[in-house]
């Protein structure tokens, strides 16, 4: 046990789906050709106004409100200036002393402990161009499609104290905001992006140690390994007499550390000032009220419902729940009848295994909810067996067909029929006297070996537990 | 209230963006104390309970419906960059 | 009497009847420009091209009847060149952006044209409207018609230097500290500075955002009512513009002024300000007075500290305005920049003259850590107080009368190398822009070396119909209706 406790605090920020950008009508579509997207107003032109689009501000309120924020009834934008090529007027429009959300929280799950997250703030901000660097180092190219996009920042309080446990916020905070629809998430397209202020402490000391902010990790395994290696290096430095210093560090994926970041550090003064070309925003209890009714159920109700409704354990409905998706995919696959742990069974082992396996998301899958549900049904009345069960899922998944067309096609119909296989069985013993004197001397391992005989002959399609019985029958009766 | 110094106009040039001649300097320094001398005649006044006006109108909530709009055509984007490489405005690397 | 004298009214007859044609009109503009602006220098760039084919278009219109004319047809009208034009080169009289050209219209501008007047020109100013006397132009200061030994204002002195020499049938200017009115006062002509809110400032190149405003400067107050009706109204593209309804200001102009009540504040007609300028004023409270007003002295107490608070205020929002000329999209950019800080640096310091550079300075302090509460928040305590004076004037009377300046035009040069002089020249017009109020500024009269002198009605917010109503019914009697100078033809 180390003798220096960890303190990190997180700073999400999330992409909102407006169609339009919070001060102009440009599309916030991802992937569109470099400065497409862009207008006068928000490539800073001359002259030129910001005009707050509603769904944004509604869009904040809403994701506020699910992480248990305040709603601010007075509030405004605010500039942040400074000068960056990906920042058109040289300011940011934010907010700095009215958030839309503020004193918020989120209960997380790890090591079968629930510890509840504080959430300082929640603010609306535009997000920034995208730059690019040429491969020798000498320019930079500016693409100014993404700036203007509506961006919610959110900020935890210190709360965290393990690498885990920063780990487990980041999926929380993900699923409720992937639950009320007002960002996609997706780390990949940087919709959603995490830095992290990090330092360690002595534990009989109360004031923080000195903290590195880690930038430019891509994925929740990179926050975590970021946080992990961080951690010890400050633990090295502390332990050997050193002090920390007050930096901006970025995670190195190639190499699996942190780094200085190259970029000069200059003492920022933001210089931030109400924007006066924005009017200032009242938020009323009607409003608040109406935005709040428009929040679905979120991920721990979820889970609870899943718990007493269909008997899952508190784990298995939590991996389920953190997904909207999955769990969206789990409720309609249970209306179609199927048995829910059979349900949560096959979407919590294979389809994570495979998506996994393939590097795919949740939205690459194919499988239809009634898919499934007829696939379970097959089980069920022994018209494949689990086995087989296991390649019409992954055709299912990987081409979306219907499970009776697949056992069809690849003719994947279990063997039930008695005689034609106690037939298989009866050659099978015929030609392997050896493992029937095994048996007959006591080996039961020499039944199994029959098994497989009898499955390499019919192709895993006979019904075990009628093989089982046969087998028992034939080697008995010699 | 504090007179400016040199070095703290040559700072706020820095957060400003600015370079300023060694006559400039001097000139702003010389400048930025009349101007702040004759500010400071604001703290005869006791503002103390008066409440800041940041808008110069009381009107609040002006929005605009999430609506598109058209994105101007990328050759009138481009038209007045000083420089520009494959649909992408170009500037010397961020990184020195 | 040159064309550009004749009513609105005449104008549109004579083109109706075939008088008179829309290209006449701006041909008579460019030709006035290019005979006599040499030495005025009140423009910076013709369309020649542009205003003529617009003009075409326009006489073609008539020719095929039926169609409505708009309320501004075929009026040749220049443009304070910070005012955003599609194609037209807009440059705020900066270096900076001496060769930019606008891909899309402000709202004025796409208003103007709307209205069917026709944009000449883009007229000179102090540099991204900073300064009252056109010498912070990036490119050459304008002189004032009445005699070019003097300035002519500013910020928007190319505005009213060309309507006084009667280069256009009316222009726009911008107003953030008395940048209409001043200059207006200063070359003999009317210039309306309207409520915030009630102009657009979409593509108004921002100077200070919550003090900006857009407003007409022309030869009479009628003009004013005209062109102010063309260009008033809620803007989707502007959040603080005012979704306040537009009243007729033509069926506002009655000539009576029974039994209004005038409060004349005894801190902008006592000490410090000039002796003939005060003489001309209060004999227009008389005239004002034998038509049916009423006058009393009143107390703006904290009309001192307008200045200072003013200052502070406008530049802290103009550093960060201004930041975006950055030279990365559009601008100025410096050859040879090593490194990107270099890059922004050295285009910004070649690209801003020096009254830019100092109100830059001036605000990025004001802004700065450890400061912000001293100065920027202070200032705008401040202008709350400065807003409860009017207020509590507005309770009891229905307009505040005041010279529009302490005296009438400088001599170029005079004050150039005192800021805190040359901006205690603004006392009179900045404690309006603070609270946002309507204000006008009309001829009262001369000096004895023949220069202008501008009278101040400052009406209550969206008020404008009763300014100006004021203006009108003073005009109409005072007896410098139409004077100009004298070299200027007809």
């Amino acid at each position: 046990m180390s003798k220096y406790e960890t303190v990190i605090g997180l700073e999400v920020h999330a992409e909102l789906s407006t169609n339009s950008k919070i001060f102009c009508g440009c599309p916030t579509e991802f992937g569109a050709p470099p400065n497409t997207h862009t207008c006068p107003i928000c490539l800073g032109h001359p002259g030129v106004l910001p005009v707050t689009n509603k769904q944004a501000v509604e869009f904040a309120m809403k994701a506020a409100l699910a992480l248990n924020c305040e709603i601010s009834r007075e509030t405004k934008f605010d500039r942040k200036n400074y000068f960056y090529p990906d920042s058109p007027k040289a300011y940011q429009i934010s907010q700095f002393d009215q958030p839309i959300g503020y004193n918020g929280w989120i209960d997380i799950e790890v090591n079968g402990e629930t510890k509840r997250i504080g959430i300082t703030r929640l603010h609306l901000e535009e997000d920034a161009g995208k730059l690019t660097h040429s491969d020798f180092g000498a320019e930079s190219l500016i693409d100014f499609n993404r700036v203007g996009v509506p961006l919610l920042e959110i900020v935890s309080e210190p709360d965290i104290r393990t690498p885990e446990e920063a780990r487990a916020y980041l999926e929380k905070l993900k699923a409720i905001i992937q639950y009320t629809e007002v960002s996609d998430v997706r780390m990949e397209q940087g919709s959603l992006r995490c830095d992290a202020n990090v330092s360690i402490r002595p534990y009989d000391q109360e004031e923080f140690g000195t903290r590195a902010e880690l930038k430019n990790m891509n994925s929740f395994r990179n926050v975590q390994m970021g946080l992990e290696y961080e951690v010890l290096r400050q633990s090295e430095i502390l332990s050997s007499g050193g002090t920390v210093v007050q930096e901006t560090r970025r995670w190195d994926e190639a190499n699996k550390k942190t780094l200085t970041m190259r970029s000069k550090e200059e003492a920022h003064d933001y210089r931030y000032f109400p924007d006066p070309d924005l009017v200032r925003m009242q938020i009323s209890e009607e409003w608040i009220e109406a935005v709040r009714a428009t929040i679905p159920e979120l991920p721990d109700a979820r889970q609870a419902r899943y718990v007493n409704e269909f008997g899952l354990s508190k784990d298995d409905a939590g991996v389920i729940t953190i997904s909207k998706e999955t769990a969206d995919f789990f409720d309609e696959t249970v209306k179609t009848g199927a048995d829910p742990k059979s349900v949560a069974n096959w979407l919590m082992v294979d389809l994570l295994a495979h998506l996994n396996a393939n590097n795919l998301v949740f939205a690459d899958v194919k499988m239809t909810p009634k898919g499934l549900g007829e696939m379970i049904k097959l089980i069920e009345d022994g018209t494949i067996s689990s086995k087989i069960a296991k390649t019409v899922f992954k055709e299912m998944v990987e081409t979306g067909k219907e499970p009776k067309q697949i056992v069809e096609e690849k003719g994947l119909v279990q063997i039930s029929d008695e005689g034609a296989l106690r037939q298989v069985v009866v050659d099978a013993v015929n030609s392997n006297p050896q493992a029937v004197a095994d048996f007959k001397s006591g080996n039961e391992k020499a039944a199994a070996f029959f098994v497989g005989q009898v499955m390499k002959q019919t192709k895993g399609k006979a019904n075990p537990g009628m093989v089982n019985k046969l087998i028992q029958e034939v080697l008995n009766s010699l | 209230m504090s007179a400016i110094t040199r070095k703290e106009v040559e700072h706020v040039a820095n957060l400003a963006r600015l370079q300023l001649t060694e006559e400039e300097a001097e000139r702003y320094t010389k400048d930025l104390n009349a101007i702040l001398d004759f500010a400071a005649k604001l703290n005869e006044l006791d503002t103390s309970n008066i409440e800041p006006t940041s808008h110069a109108t009381d009107v609040k909530n002006v929005m605009r419906e999430d609506v598109n709009r058209p994105s101007l055509p990328r050759e009138d984007v481009l038209k007045n960059a000083p420089d520009h490489e494959d649909g992408q405005f170009k500037v010397p690397a961020v990184f020195e | 009497m040159s064309l550009f004298d004749k009513r609105l009214s005449e104008i549109h007859s004579a083109l109706r009847a075939k008088e008179l044609s829309v290209t006449d009109l701006v041909q008579a503009s460019i030709a006035s420009i290019k005979e006599h602006d040499g030495e005025i220098k009140s423009v910076l760039h013709v369309d020649e091209e542009g205003a003529l084919a617009h003009a075409r278009q326009l006489d073609k219109r008539l020719v095929k009847g039926n169609e409505e004319l708009g309320l501004l047809y075929g009026l040749p009208a220049g443009l304070k060149d910070n005012l955003v034009t599609k194609d037209i080169r807009t440059t705020c009289a900066s270096k900076f952006l001496a060769n930019y050209d606008p891909v899309h219209d402000g709202t004025a501008s796409k208003k103007v044209k709307d209205a069917d007047a026709v944009i000449v020109a883009k007229l000179n100013m102090d540099e991204f409207a900073m300064g009252g006397s056109n010498e912070n132009s990036g490119f050459f200061p304008a002189k004032n018609p009445w005699n070019t030994d003097y300035v002519p204002g500013g910020s928007s002195g190319g505005s009213a230097a060309a309507m006084a020499a009667r280069h256009f049938y009316f222009t726009l200017g911008s107003d953030t500290g008395g940048s209409i009115r001043q200059p207006a006062a200063f070359c003999g002509v009317v210039g309306l500075k309207p409520t915030y809110g009630r102009v657009s400032r979409f593509g108004l190149v921002a100077f200070a955002s919550s003090l900006d405003q857009i407003g007409p400067v022309t030869k009479n107050v009628e003009d004013s009512a005209y062109v102010l009706q063309a260009i008033a109204g809620h803007d989707e593209y502007d959040s603080t513009s005012a979704n306040v309804e537009v009243p007729d200001y033509l069926s506002a102009l009655t000539g009576d002024v029974k039994g209004l009540r005038i409060g004349v504040p005894k801190e902008l007609i006592g000490e410090g300000i000039d002796p003939e300028v005060r003489d001309a004023v209060l004999a227009a409270l008389k005239q004002l007075e034998n038509m049916g007003a009423t006058w009393s002295e009143v107390s703006m107490p904290h009309t001192e500290y307008a200045v200072p608070a003013y200052y502070l205020l406008s530049s802290s929002e103009a550093s960060s305005n201004l930041a975006r000329f950055d030279g990365v999209r559009y601008g100025v950019r410096a050859d040879n920049a090593a490194n990107l800080i270099e890059l922004y640096k050295e285009s910004r310091s070649q690209g801003f003259g020096p009254e830019v550079k100092r109100r830059i300075m001036l605000g990025t302090y004001a802004l700065s850590s450890g400061y912000y509460d001293a100065y920027y928040k202070k200032a705008q305590q401040v202008r709350t107080l400065i807003i409860q004076d009017f207020n509590n004037i507005f309770a009891d009377y229905d307009v505040i009368l005041h010279p529009t300046t302490p005296s009438t035009a400088f001599k170029v040069g005079e004050n150039v190398d005192d800021p805190v002089k040359m901006y205690l020249e603004d006392i009179c017009t900045v404690p309006v822009n603070l609270a946002g109020l309507p204000a006008i500024s009309v001829p009262c009269g001369f000096s004895k070396n023949g220069l202008p002198i501008g009278l101040q009605i400052v009406g209550r917010a969206f008020d404008e119909s009763t300014v100006l109503r004021v203006a009108h019914a003073y005009e109409q009697t005072a007896g410098f209706y139409g004077r100009k100078p004298e070299w200027v033809r007809g």
